[in-house]
């Protein structure tokens, strides 16, 4: 092993490490440099360097038996989750924090830094280091606003769930170490076909997926998810609605696919077996209905968003249980465009917290009259959420469907997931009813009765990085291969090895 | 080139997004221009169409790569029964820019919307790709909901919210079979042809086909699903009802007969008598219940549920004169469904704001509005069926079709034609001549200027429609030339006995 590889591979992070240092500096040396505009261009500049760096300076490889992996793939995701990256931290700036300014972005840089560890990884330790540091820095993220009780509440609710989850993955992680006696996925997989039928296999699995299930807010384990996205800054909530669930379900799927590949059972209809596509199963139902049913009755846009998101959670969970390259990719294809369409749709959201004091549903009447961009951007998010042709969100789940479809084998004369999959396309139906109470509010109630608008109107960038994600919800929606292309390629890839 | 019928039309639809803030006159005259370039490709391509035997079914095919990794394409063409439905589509798209050519509120999104569903029918009429086919089958829900939200009349937000549901419902459940489909075939294309010359098990077809027809069947009113229809059609504005009526309600039809039926003809031959009474009983059933109606529109649209019954009747006889009536009835009723739609919305409520039977029938329309007695009449006798009238020479088909058939549900459907007779006389009478109880002669003559006389573009778009409909009655010829020609392809062939 030769260090300066490591340094070369790790680069990305390293340099976004640097970054998050001297922003941390700045804070403590205050004045000028300590606004949020001077971190806001530091972070994006770290943004920008990082990406270079992962273009130019990391090559593909494996360190240390599968602790660092580079590839294809995991570049592309990385890739992505800087995207969101900058996109959060151009929607913290618009968000003006009144307290740690500096402090708002070193951690949302730190939690960027957790992420692309856990997607570049393929060892229990670093994924559960990964997890740690994303979510530490996210707590912080969340409860910084130390004046907003709301706040307050979420940041805790989010730590105390957090870390009990925590626990489960390592207590987890730990059980499953002492039947294979290793942390490494690869070595892990070829130890389990031998200690398969080890009963406290089965335990630390479901604790595990306790661990993993709390992250990417999967019912039963969603709790914390309401309470956060609605009491958080709303680019923290942004960035945990996107940027951790894109890592969140891509750690999971590897954990899954390449640690206990061969151990998958069966959840199709009629033809059981144990394994961890049926525990998947379970959680999938459970978040489509529950995130669904509860969505329906929400009256604050950022709960919604929040149980429509574990509906979402449900439908990954779903493609998941194929265990198969099309499920990967549509999965990486699927939060992509989910995240995507959520930083937007949170990135609207605050324009109305900021100017209307509340996100409740009735103050988003007669937005388009006022902001008639912004306006058209939230209806294309929310669409694309819903899954309405031509946006990107359609043919996620078309794609995402299809893979889930395919899992299971055909058992007779139906596929074996068949019924998963219908279930899924009713409640993706259903939530078509929740977007479209918000969109009502926004084009067709008159804005008459809602508080004026108190603070400034959004600044010229945030404006067109919203419009920006529109802009790339709609083009990925017609020409999905921009982006369904490389993943492909990149999974080819994977599978040649 | 028959890609320009959607292109036109999308065109159309994002150059008046584009359009600044008051150029009323400018949007109507650009969504005119837009509507008429698609009906002139429609008329262009249904004289250039080759009908003579052993030509191909299929003609002006286009192919382009779209998502390779799925094996999607972008492959559209059209044979005989596509280019009539072009033809109905760019009828409808015309005739309603000019109904709606005094539309106060908003005028650039209304006819951006509008013209975004005459795409999304155009596309579906043409596309030879399943899965481009559900693109632009679901590119109309969102548009509908809009257009009946943001302009409609009674009742318009649940009429709205009902309709959009019922819509994505229904398209859900064909996603189901669709998906279902792909995975089975595992031939991994979405190409209509490669698809439907498959042979599917028995057992699949026992459950695809009457999903997958339920699903098209939604959308195509069949009873008992079809109760988001009249309440749809009365919520909605004039141009819209048309076009719901005109053509949204034939893509369901449309979808039945070119995917459901023969990618599945044992599901079809079990499922057929199910269907056909089902048909039948709606037939008989919208008839009654526009007997009873009070409001004139809710007459209207009921009368639409009992003649997209004989669609589907038509369609389930598999014969080729019962599949060509269906076809022909499809055309039109779109066309008469569309002018009835527009008496009663443009030419009737607009002006005197009131569609209840009993408050018409003491207005002394007849004599006040006498271009629009004269329309109606010949309207209610093309709906009634009268010879030289379109509506005779298709039910007479379906009816023809049905005999041969199922001739037990004739005892059905014939009590339903007798009853389609009374409601229209019944609501034509009431509607224009009505006994003028409260004047004698004196306050109708006063009234008469009350209204505003009827406008040139109503004229036009009124002569257009009842040209059509008596030119189909009257040399029924060309167009069952056009359905028979289509007989010539692999799939449509497939479906006679």
């Amino acid at each position: 092993m030769n260090y300066f590889d490591f340094v070369k591979i790790l680069s990305p992070e390293i340099v976004l490490l640097l970054v998050a240092m001297g922003i941390i500096g700045m804070g403590c040396r205050g004045g000028k440099f300590a606004e949020a505009g001077a971190c806001a261009f530091l972070s994006f500049v770290g943004v920008l360097l990082a990406v270079g760096a992962l273009i130019f300076c990391a090559p593909d490889g494996q360190m240390a038996g599968g602790m660092i992996v580079l590839d294809p793939l995991v570049r592309l995701v990385k890739f992505a989750i800087l995207a969101m990256v900058a996109v959060a931290v151009v929607l913290l700036q618009a968000d003006r924090p009144s307290y740690h300014v500096a402090e708002n972005f070193a951690m949302l840089l730190f939690a960027a830094i957790g992420l692309l560890l856990i997607v570049g990884t393929e060892e229990m330790l670093v994924i559960f280091v990964g997890l740690e540091l994303a979510g530490l820095a996210l707590y912080a993220l969340a409860g910084f606003a130390r004046s907003d009780l709301g706040a307050a509440e979420a940041a805790l609710k989010y730590f105390l769930f957090g870390s009990v989850a925590a626990a489960f993955l390592l207590y987890g992680m730990s059980l499953i170490f002492g039947v294979c006696g290793t942390t490494e996925l690869q070595a892990m997989s070829a130890a389990l076909r031998k200690n398969a039928q080890e009963p406290i296999l089965t335990a630390g699995l479901a604790m595990a997926l306790v661990g993993f299930g709390f992250k990417v807010a999967a019912v039963p384990f969603h709790l914390w998810a309401p309470d956060v996205y609605q009491g958080a800054p709303t680019p923290a909530a942004a960035f945990v609605a996107s940027g951790s669930k894109v890592a969140g379900f891509f750690i999971l799927a590897k954990f899954l696919f390449i640690g206990f590949g061969g151990l998958e059972g069966s959840a199709g209809w009629g033809s059981f077996a144990p394994g961890w596509v049926p525990m998947l199963g379970v959680m999938a139902a459970l978040s489509m209905v529950v995130g669904n049913l509860m969505a329906l009755v929400q009256k604050s846009v950022r709960r919604m968003l929040a149980y429509s998101g574990i509906g979402h959670a449900g439908f990954l969970l779903l493609a998941l249980m194929a265990a198969s390259a099309e499920s990967l990719e549509a999965v990486v294809f699927y939060t992509v465009i989910y995240g995507v369409a959520t930083l937007g749709a949170f990135g609207v959201v605050g324009v109305v917290v900021r100017e209307r004091g509340g996100d409740s549903f009735s103050r988003f009447a007669g937005l388009v009259k006022r902001e008639p961009v912004l306006s058209f951007s939230m209806l294309v998010f929310l669409c694309s959420l819903a899954g309405l042709p031509p946006l990107a969100g359609f043919f996620g789940k078309f794609f995402l469907f299809t893979a889930a479809m395919g899992a299971g084998g055909i058992l007779g004369a139906a596929p074996g997931l068949l019924w998963l999959v219908a279930l899924a396309l009713f409640f993706s139906a259903v939530s078509l009813y929740y977007y479209l109470l918000v969109l009502k509010q926004i084009f067709f109630i008159s804005e008459d009765g809602v508080a004026g608008c108190s603070g400034e109107g959004l600044g010229v960038v945030p404006r067109a990085v919203i419009f920006l994600l529109a802009v790339v919800t709609v083009g990925l929606g017609c020409f999905p291969d921009l982006l369904l292309g490389p993943i492909h390629r990149a999974v080819e890839v994977l599978l040649g090895n | 080139m028959i890609a320009w019928t959607f292109l036109s039309a999308f065109a159309g639809a994002f150059l008046l997004l584009l359009l600044p803030g008051r150029c009323h006159g400018l949007a109507r005259v650009v969504a005119l221009v837009s509507a008429l370039a698609g009906l002139a490709v429609a008329v262009v391509v249904a004289f250039q169409y080759d009908q003579r035997p052993g030509a191909q079914a299929y003609q002006f095919m286009v192919l382009k790569e779209w998502v390779p990794s799925l094996g999607i394409d972008f492959s559209i063409g059209a044979d005989g029964i596509s280019v009539l439905m072009l033809l109905l589509t760019g009828i409808i798209a015309v005739t309603g820019v000019l109904f709606s050519w005094n539309i106060g509120q908003e005028p650039k999104r209304f006819f951006a919307l509008f013209l975004v569903i005459i795409g999304g029918a155009y596309g579906v009429f043409l596309s030879l790709d399943l899965f481009l086919f559900l693109v632009f089958y679901e590119v109309v829900i969102l548009p509908k909901y809009l257009l009946i939200a943001g302009w409609g009349s009674t009742n318009r937000e649940y009429g709205a919210m009902k309709l959009t549901l019922y819509s994505i419902v229904g398209s859900a459940l064909v996603l189901v079979a669709v998906m279902a489909t792909y995975v089975v075939s595992g031939i991994g294309s979405f190409s209509i042809f490669e698809l439907g010359s498959l042979p599917y098990s028995k057992g699949f077809q026992m459950w695809a086909f009457p999903v997958m027809f339920l699903g098209f069947g939604v959308l195509a009113g069949l009873w008992p699903f079809h109760t988001w229809a009249p309440t749809g059609h009365v919520a909605a504005p004039t141009a819209a009802s048309m076009l719901l009526a005109g053509v949204v309600m034939k893509l369901g039809a449309y979808g039945a007969l070119r995917v459901a039926m023969p990618f599945f003809p044992y599901g079809l031959e079990q499922w057929r008598f199910f269907f056909g009474a089902l048909a039948a009983v709606g037939i008989l059933y919208g008839a009654l219940v526009a007997l009873a109606q009070k409001d004139l529109k809710f007459v209207i649209g009921y009368s639409s549920i009992s003649h997209m019954g004989f669609v589907m009747l038509g369609l389930v006889t598999l014969s080729a004169v019962g599949i060509t009536g269906a076809v022909l009835q499809m055309f039109s009723h779109g066309i008469i469904a569309a002018l009835l739609f527009a008496v009663v919305g443009r030419m009737i409520y607009e002006r005197t704001h009131t569609r209840e039977l009993a408050v018409l029938a003491r207005l002394g329309l007849g004599k006040a509005l006498p271009f629009a007695a004269v329309t109606f009449v010949l309207a209610c006798a093309a709906s009634m069926g009268l010879p030289g009238f379109s509506g005779f020479v298709a039910e007479v088909t379906v009816l023809l079709g049905a005999w041969v058939a199922m001739p037990s549900l004739l005892w059905v459907v014939v009590p339903g034609i007798v009853l389609t007779v009374a409601f229209t006389l019944k609501a034509l009478q009431l509607s224009f001549f009505g006994k003028d109880k409260a004047g004698e002669g004196g306050q109708a003559r006063e009234e008469v200027h009350l209204y505003e006389p009827i406008t040139m573009p109503e004229k036009i778009a009124a002569v257009l429609l009842l040209a059509t409909t008596v030119c189909m009655g009257l040399m029924p010829t060309p167009f069952l030339n056009l359905v028979v020609a289509s007989f010539q392809g692999d799939l449509m062939r497939s479906l006679l006995r």
